[in-house]
């Protein structure tokens, strides 16, 4: 048996392959449910169900599925770059706290219209300046940057574990480790009352867009696609490699900084050191589904959200642990790799 | 200065070294043996998790501890089985399938945890590997209980990594192994089969990543809990660049950086209150990095480390 490359690739094989993962994935995780004892079919209606049964569960979906868009946009605007950021949740956190500080202590007087964007700029900023430590270890001394960058997520936890636990602590917690909360003028307008669900859906949404725009229409987009394919190549033809990389991680950083920065004015208010359910790690997962295209991301995000949320209720109901929905989303990954392999090679004999 | 004197002269110190170092050795010999081979294998976190989970099920069920690590050991060969068919089969980025590794590894380990112990106040334990004194030589003083009052995994890992220098160096598997993870195409010339090779590294390499996750369970530790890996995968990437590809050189990484991890420990006690806790937690990433920045340009990679090799394709 040989793999033999495809001459072209069909749109449809393309559209086809994240279906297919998806499908191959649930399958497979029907196994672990069967074994478990459970009814397949009932327990993927109850995922179902519990992520779009109701008024309150679907905006949940959607409130789970913004930070998913932005982080997911984070690892597929650097892998098309190959650069390997895998430190989106560190990034993540430290945007996080950057916002409850700047917030309970600097900008707090500021009104919403001037404090907002300032702060979401600051979010940003702090994931960017955690991305560029790896880069710079990279281009300096030809680091790898996919064991730094995981490094440094525990490393962005526990710095955040102990400002949260000093100078940041919340005196009105009861002792609870958490931020001060940030201030009024801060919190970002919902979009539907009586729900969690906020302003940082349509920032998701639309940074999808400008993200495709600048990868589709601009010199830059270009320059950084030419610096995954081929980096030799892309230096020969006169394309700048370590500016483009540079440039590269402070969007991938800030992307990532920033859905940190919307979560906590968003939905938590203040900072702990459970604020996100692996949302970095799931953005890796996000963005290979999306084949790295950024629309494909929005997409991409909504099944993993109600993959996490549909199984929460649905662990509830069915005494299966909700667990299954990261082992769903870690074997839709493998299948997508698989699945976009196919789309490239053909087996011949 | 007295106070790191103190720490340094202490026996419980030593004997904690060897302790700490025994999953970071395990972990890095397997890591090493992967790259040898020219695989880079991210799944060892996953894997270093599961093989914590299923090592110490198979004991809380009953079986003794030497199956439970014989367990883990298989475990870690399929999840290897598993990336070895992404990576050398299909010749995928082995950035990207390591990571879908660690991530179905880790999340498969917690399901299956979740599913067959029920959720109790305190965890479930085990009754862990006992301490063996060696006969004569744990007598000594100082040296005795610091070096030879160990675990036996703890012996056996410390001899994996002789035995695995000899193997790698002296042997002509090892140079099979060395050959297709410098350059597959010459090795294929010489009849070497470097699908086969790197196949089989690879689930070595991951068997011994499993062992090394299910020290944590069945002697460092007497029970299980989600995210108790807390990364030691990773730094065992880091240790492998540092070790620059050589097991005897891993050995002393992982027993320099467990120093430092028992160290820290200890000075974490004596200045509680002064310095917050959360600084000696990050010590042992940091480590890993500034390791990796003073390497990485000196070490010798192996020059087909994370390209693929298809047959009769350049």
């Amino acid at each position: 048996m040989r793999f033999e490359r495809r001459e072209h690739r069909s749109l449809a094989l393309v559209i086809a392959t994240p279906v297919l993962a998806v499908l191959c994935a649930l399958a497979l995780a029907g196994v672990l449910i069967a074994i478990a004892g459970a009814p397949v079919m009932e327990a993927y209606w109850r995922i179902l169900v519990g992520a779009f049964g109701s008024r309150l569960s679907a905006t949940e979906t959607l409130t789970r599925a913004s930070p998913l868009i932005l982080t997911g946009l984070a690892a597929a605007v650097a892998f098309r770059a190959r650069l390997w950021n895998i430190g989106g949740e560190g990034q993540f956190y430290l945007g996080a706290i950057a916002v409850a500080a700047a917030s309970s202590q600097l900008l707090g007087g500021l009104p919403a219209a001037v404090q907002i964007p300032l702060l979401l700029v600051t979010g940003a900023a702090a994931g960017i300046v955690l991305l560029l430590v790896p880069l710079w270890l990279r281009l300096r001394f030809s680091v790898d940057e996919v064991v730094t960058t995981l490094l440094l997520n525990f490393v962005a936890v526990l710095f955040v574990s102990m400002l949260i636990d000093s100078i940041l602590k919340d005196p009105m917690a009861f002792g609870w480790p958490q931020s001060q909360p940030v201030a009024d003028a801060a919190v970002l307008p919902k979009l539907l009352s009586r729900s969690r669900l906020h302003l940082g859906l349509i920032i998701a949404a639309m940074l999808a867009v400008l993200v495709h725009l600048v990868q589709s229409r601009t010199v830059f987009g270009m320059q950084a696609r030419a610096a995954g394919l081929n980096p030799a190549g892309a230096v020969f033809a006169g394309v700048p490699l370590g500016r483009t990389l540079v440039t590269v991680a402070c969007i991938s950083g800030g992307l990532a900084g920033l859905a940190g920065a919307l979560e906590v004015m968003g939905v938590q208010g203040y900072v702990t050191t459970d604020l996100s359910p692996g949302y970095g790690y799931s953005g890796i997962v996000v963005a290979m589904l999306a084949n790295l295209n950024p629309l494909g991301v929005v997409l991409a995000a909504l099944f993993t959200a109600v993959m996490f949320v549909g199984a929460d209720g649905m662990s509830r109901s069915m005494g299966i642990p909700s667990y299954i929905a990261d082992v769903t989303v870690a074997l839709s990954l493998i299948s997508m790799l698989t699945g976009v392999f196919f789309t490239q090679y053909r087996i011949s004999r | 200065m007295s106070v790191v004197f103190d720490i340094l002269a202490s026996a419980g110190l030593w004997a904690a070294v060897l302790r700490i170092a025994t999953p970071l050795i395990l972990g890095t010999l397997g890591a090493l043996l992967c790259e040898r081979s020219g695989v880079l294998n991210l799944g060892i976190e996953g894997i270093m998790t599961f093989g914590a989970m299923i090592g110490w099920l198979a004991v809380y069920n009953g079986a003794d501890l030497w199956t439970g690590l014989l367990v883990a050991a298989l475990s870690g060969g399929v999840f290897g089985l598993l990336h070895a068919g992404l990576t050398v089969t299909l010749g995928l980025s082995q950035h990207v399938s390591g990571l879908g590794v660690t991530l179905f590894a880790s999340s498969f380990s917690y399901y299956v945890f979740r599913l067959l112990v029920p959720v109790a106040g305190t965890p479930p334990t085990i009754e862990p590997f006992q301490p063996i004194d060696v006969p004569m030589l744990s007598s000594l003083p100082f040296v005795g209980p610091a070096l030879f009052t160990q675990t036996p995994p703890t012996y056996a890992a410390i001899f994996l990594a002789l035995a695995l220098a000899y193997v790698i160096f002296r042997t002509p598997l090892g140079l099979a192994i060395r050959m297709t993870g410098e350059n597959p195409h010459a090795a294929e010339a010489q009849g070497i089969n470097p699908m086969a090779v790197r196949y089989g590294a690879v689930v070595a390499g991951s068997a011994l990543m499993g062992v090394g996750g299910a020290f944590l369970t069945l002697s460092a530790f007497n029970s299980f809990f989600p995210t108790m890996v807390q990364g030691r995968g990773w730094i065992c990437i880091a240790l492998v660049v540092f070790a620059s590809w050589r097991p005897g050189r891993a050995l002393l990484g992982a027993l320099l950086f467990a120093l430092f991890d028992s160290f820290q420990l200890r000075l974490q006690t004596r200045l509680s209150g002064v310095v917050p806790y959360q600084i000696f937690l990050m010590i042992p990433y940091l480590l890993s990095i500034a390791a990796l920045a003073l390497m990485a340009r000196r070490a010798r990679v192996p020059q087909a480390l994370m390209q693929p090799y298809r047959r009769g394709e350049r």
